[in-house]
């Protein structure tokens, strides 16, 4: 055994308060490989140590809520006995240092995540966000980075067999050295069929089943606890390699295991793979958990306990089975060809015992591992904030080729390229899929569907992490809305930089107290999710991104679509024309895009008024009183318009407004609670908004193929619906092969 | 009718089929396991999409020798309707029931798209229910769906009328736009599009049930002109 010297403790990330906490826990010098378990479970991605304290904030109970924080996912019910289990989870740094596996890997994790507690996955989406890809210094690695991410969630999601959605894509300078790639899945079961990580129930074994275990991401844990440096890059064989065809024998086989009843707690083996998970589902039944690591399945010779320990394999679960009763669940995971071997017991005494051959190498109490870690109240001061808060001028030459410059930009345009690598329609779930407002699953076997969607506006929350954040919290919500749904539980995936700087501290405070504002607003209680600091390179943080993912529910039925489907029909707008404020102004894409820079503070949120929309435009949805619903995001109103003529036919609009705001405004400035339908019953769209109080302006009405639209005398954009389509739906796939130029034409 | 939908570790579109075929077609269904060394009574089989052994080596190369293969041989080979969608169809032909091959798709990314397929030939139990020509709306979802042969066998597939699909828009590079074929006793089907996605209007489209319900009709009426006491 190494002695444990200053420097050691340092490669561990450990501090040296850190280290001397472990010292008086255990009452001795630790062996190293105790220090090893110490590092992986103390460390910021497993133990939350510098977010803790503020994630108390977050609302986490409702009605709805089975299962709040604390587990590997959160679960709430959604009626006739049938439950959803859903959570995200990033894997930024694994997928920077190598895009395909550790994008694939961060599907396989969460997918884990949902089926250990007995949920058999039915839909994943992804939050991803790169680099600018015409950035000349950037834009070649930027361009690898997005295909090898989104390849490797292909790779992993399509040959599991689970659909990918939906989700959101991102490109900004402010991610050029530190890519997010934050993953969502969602599983469903019946209330009875839900399971635990806990170790009961002394004397019963502890049995490891799936892949064996070799050196491979040894220390992944405190990896995405660092910054990144130049010497990072050695750190390649952290990354896990993933095989989606073992996960998916271990799905079916974990799945017809808990069928037999013969198991009492099952965890699957995540980040600090067998340390996490033997140690916390002692902690969380109190009790100990023996374990040998002569039995543990290697797939390679010589390993060490600290590697055993350590190694962050895939496709890996640690359950207990009732004694006695051990046969039946190894008789089902040797049908699907897969190791399954007692490993140890569960014991009376509290204690995580790992032994080597019989000799103790590591006695540590498990509560002291996943419960005591440091918890850090670090200092915060003001939110970081570069942009200014005044910006140009904003004057327009030429309104149309704004717009096919906002169409074309890596933001808008559409993300078919991507989508399309995805299987989405596996398991003849998806109701609405990728490109839709929000997915729709439904849930066979019940009237009921599920709505989903992920929002993370990062440029809002370098404004104002608070205002930011309830901004995404608004438009998630707004979204399920759209399709028909009612917002009933959260998720999120806080990204952010180092949290050590003061000023990062309080981007993160601020943004959760913001998201906990608004999701108990929106009666959206935050059922778990993940932390993601240190997301800086070279000591640039990223823009703060807190990613939320909302689930809601609805009555199944044929889905109502962002596109026009007729023309003819009247397009009216819901919430109103909006504000004309310069500051507000410089947090919109145009004055991204088009004025180049941003300033000023992000839209202004009346959460009261957004409530209204969003119940006006759930009553009409459902009662098929619209064609078409389509929210106003960024990009504004005239991006909006655009998108809603994108469908197959192609239906245009004419839009003639009477509106005081100037042009530019008008047509991009950016607002929530604002949507777009059409519909051949006016008189209930008007109807139902007065009802709810809330402005519905009738804009013009659609047509074929062209899209024309005026304020008051003048006329502001006049083209074919064919042309605009073309930029948008062409954009990404030319943005991705052809390298230092915007090929897109605009003129 | 009693259709058997085949089980490969790995497969991901079986419970999807079964549900196509029990549900939205009303018809019996259940599942062989890849093991199996016998079909049990189903009066036709399914192999489903999916990724059969994880397809890490060719896609279907090891489903082959599976020992459910066996059974299926015969049972093909006694004229049972035998249809392989996707990763079924890889492993027909790998399977030497279907000529050609199926090899990585032309841009080199998996795709997953709804898109115009015509029905080439009526002349089969898979699709007398169709209209020669009909066009039908069918998903698509895969890496390795680029269909290949040789002239002689591209030749004669057509000359034998066997090629059943073909794609209006071919994304993966398929030779003449194949969608599609017939083995020579036009009991075996193998198509990459998927028919048991487009079997309910919730899915965006039916147009798959007329290749599924080609079979069940084909088996009525062969169960009505042999057998008063029908299975159905």
């Amino acid at each position: 055994m190494s002695t444990i010297t200053p420097d050691v403790i340092a490669a561990h990330q450990l501090t040296q308060s850190e280290y001397d906490k472990i010292l008086r826990l255990l009452g001795r010098e630790p062996t190293f490989t105790e220090l090893g378990i110490f590092s992986v479970m103390w460390s910021e991605h497993c133990s939350y140590k510098s977010s803790r304290i503020h994630l108390k904030k977050l609302p986490t109970q409702s009605k709805r809520v089975l299962q709040g924080p604390g587990e590997n996912a959160g679960i709430i019910d959604i009626g006739d006995g049938v439950a959803i289990a859903f959570k995200i989870e990033s894997h930024n740094h694994p997928s920077f240092i190598e895009p395909f596996q550790g994008a694939a890997t961060g599907v396989g994790g969460i997918l884990r995540d949902i089926f250990t507690m007995g949920a058999r996955p039915i839909a994943v989406m992804d939050a991803l966000r790169f680099g600018r890809l015409d950035d000349p210094r950037t834009g070649d690695r930027n361009r690898r980075i997005v295909d090898g991410v989104v390849s490797g969630i292909a790779h992993y999601g399509n040959c599991f067999g689970v659909p990918t959605v939906g989700g959101e894509c991102v490109f900004d300078e402010s991610y050029d050295g530190n890519p997010l790639v934050n993953v969502f899945a969602l599983g469903v079961f019946r209330h009875d069929e839900i399971f635990y990580g806990k170790a009961t129930g002394v004397g019963n074994p502890v049995i490891y089943v799936g892949a064996k275990t070799g050196r491979d991401g040894i220390h992944g844990a405190s990896m995405a606890s660092a910054e990144f440096t130049e010497a990072s890059k050695q750190k390649r064989p952290n990354v896990q390699v993933g095989d989606p065809f073992m996960e998916k024998l271990l799905l079916e086989a974990c799945l017809e295991a808990m069928k037999t009843g013969a198991i009492v707690g099952i965890q699957d083996m995540g980040a600090a793979g067998l340390t996490s998970s033997s140690c916390e589902m002692g902690s969380r039944a109190g009790t100990g958990v023996e374990i040998d690591m002569q039995f543990v399945p290697q797939r390679e010779t010589g390993m060490t306990p600290y590697e055993i320990m350590l190694s962050e394999s895939q496709e890996r679960m640690l359950l207990v089975a009732e004694r006695g009763r051990e046969d039946e669940v190894l008789r089902v995971f040797g049908k699907w060809g897969l190791d399954a071997v007692a490993i140890g017991e569960v014991k009376d005494d509290g204690m995580l015992r790992v032994k080597d051959r019989g000799k103790v190498v590591a006695e540590i109490s498990n509560r002291a591992l996943a419960d005591e870690a440091p918890v850090y109240n670090r200092p915060y001061t003001k939110p970081l904030r570069t942009a200014p808060l005044h910006g140009p001028d904003v004057h327009s030459g030429d309104l149309l080729a704004d717009l096919k410059r906002l169409l074309a930009s890596g933001d808008l345009c559409s993300k078919r390229w991507i989508w399309e690598q995805y299987d989405h329609q596996v398991r003849t779930n998806t109701v609405a899929g990728p490109g839709a407002e929000a997915a729709v699953i439904r849930i066979k076997g019940t009237p009921t569907s599920v709505a989903m969607a992920l929002d993370g506006n990062g440029r809002y929350c370098a404004l104002d992490p608070r205002e930011g954040t309830k901004l995404i919290v608004a438009e998630c919500c707004r979204n399920l809305s759209v399709v028909g749904a009612d917002p009933v539980a959260a998720t999120n995936n806080l990204n952010f930089g180092n949290p050590e700087r003061p000023e990062i501290m309080a981007q993160l405070v601020e943004s959760i107290e913001g998201m906990a504002d608004a999701c108990r607003f929106f009666e959206t209680p935050i059922t778990g999710g993940n932390v993601s600091l240190y997301n800086e390179t070279l000591g640039v943080p990223i823009h703060p991104t807190p990613v939320v993912g909302i689930v809601g529910t609805m009555p199944t039925a044929e889905p109502i679509g962002i596109e026009f489907k007729n023309d003819g029909r009247d397009v009216i707008l819901l919430g109103g024309y909006g504000t004309s404020d310069t500051e507000q102004f410089g947090s919109s894409q145009y004055a991204n895009v088009i004025a180049g820079c941003v300033w000023g503070t992000p839209p202004k949120l009346d959460m009261n008024y957004e409530k209204r929309v969003q119940t006006t435009i759930r009553e009409l949805v459902r009662a098929r009183a619209v064609e078409s619903a389509h929210d106003v995001g960024e990009g504004g109103l005239a991006v909006a318009l655009a998108e809603c003529c994108f469908g197959r036919d192609e239906i245009g609009v004419e839009a003639r407004m009477n509106s005081a705001l100037s042009k530019e405004f008008l047509l991009f400035h950016e607002g929530p609670s604002r949507v777009i339908v059409s519909t051949g019953n006016p008189e209930a769209v008007f109807e139902a908004a007065r009802k709810n109080s809330v402005e519905a302006i009738r804009i013009g009405a659609t047509l074929k193929s062209r899209m024309a639209v005026s304020n008051q005398t003048e006329t502001l954009l006049d083209c074919a619906v064919q042309e605009l389509k073309d930029v948008w739906e062409n954009s990404l796939e030319h943005l991705l092969h052809s390298p230092h130029h915007t090929p897109v034409s605009v003129e | 009718m009693k259709f058997g939908v085949v089980v490969f570790p790995g497969s991901n579109c079986d419970h999807d089929a079964w549900y196509a075929v029990s549900q939205n077609l009303q018809q019996q269904a259940e599942f062989i396991w890849h093991d199996s060394p016998s079909l049990g009574d189903v009066d036709a089989v399914i192999l489903p999409g999916g990724f059969s052994y994880g397809d890490y080596l060719r896609c279907g190369a090891i489903a082959k020798f599976s020992p459910v293969m066996s059974a299926i041989k015969k049972f093909a080979a006694d004229g049972g309707p035998v249809l392989g969608v996707c990763n079924g169809f890889q492993v027909l032909v790998e399977a030497g029931l279907l000529p050609g091959a199926l090899v990585r798709n032309a841009g080199l990314k998996f795709i997953c798209r709804t898109g115009p397929v015509r029905v080439e030939t009526t002349d089969s139990i898979f699709t007398h229910q169709a209209e020669n020509g009909q066009i039908l709306q069918l998903p698509i979802a895969h890496g390795e769906g680029c269909y290949i042969a040789d002239q002689e066998t591209l030749d004669r597939l057509e000359r034998e009328d066997r090629v059943a699909l073909r794609y209006l828009d071919n994304r993966n590079g398929s030779m003449r736009d194949i969608a599609g074929i017939l083995n020579e006793g036009r009991n075996v089907l193998g198509m990459m599009p998927h028919p048991e996605r487009a079997a309910d209007p919730l899915m965006g489209g039916t147009d798959g049930l007329v290749i599924l319900s080609s079979l069940a009709g084909a088996y009525a009426g062969h169960a009505a002109s042999h057998s008063p006491a029908s299975k159905i």
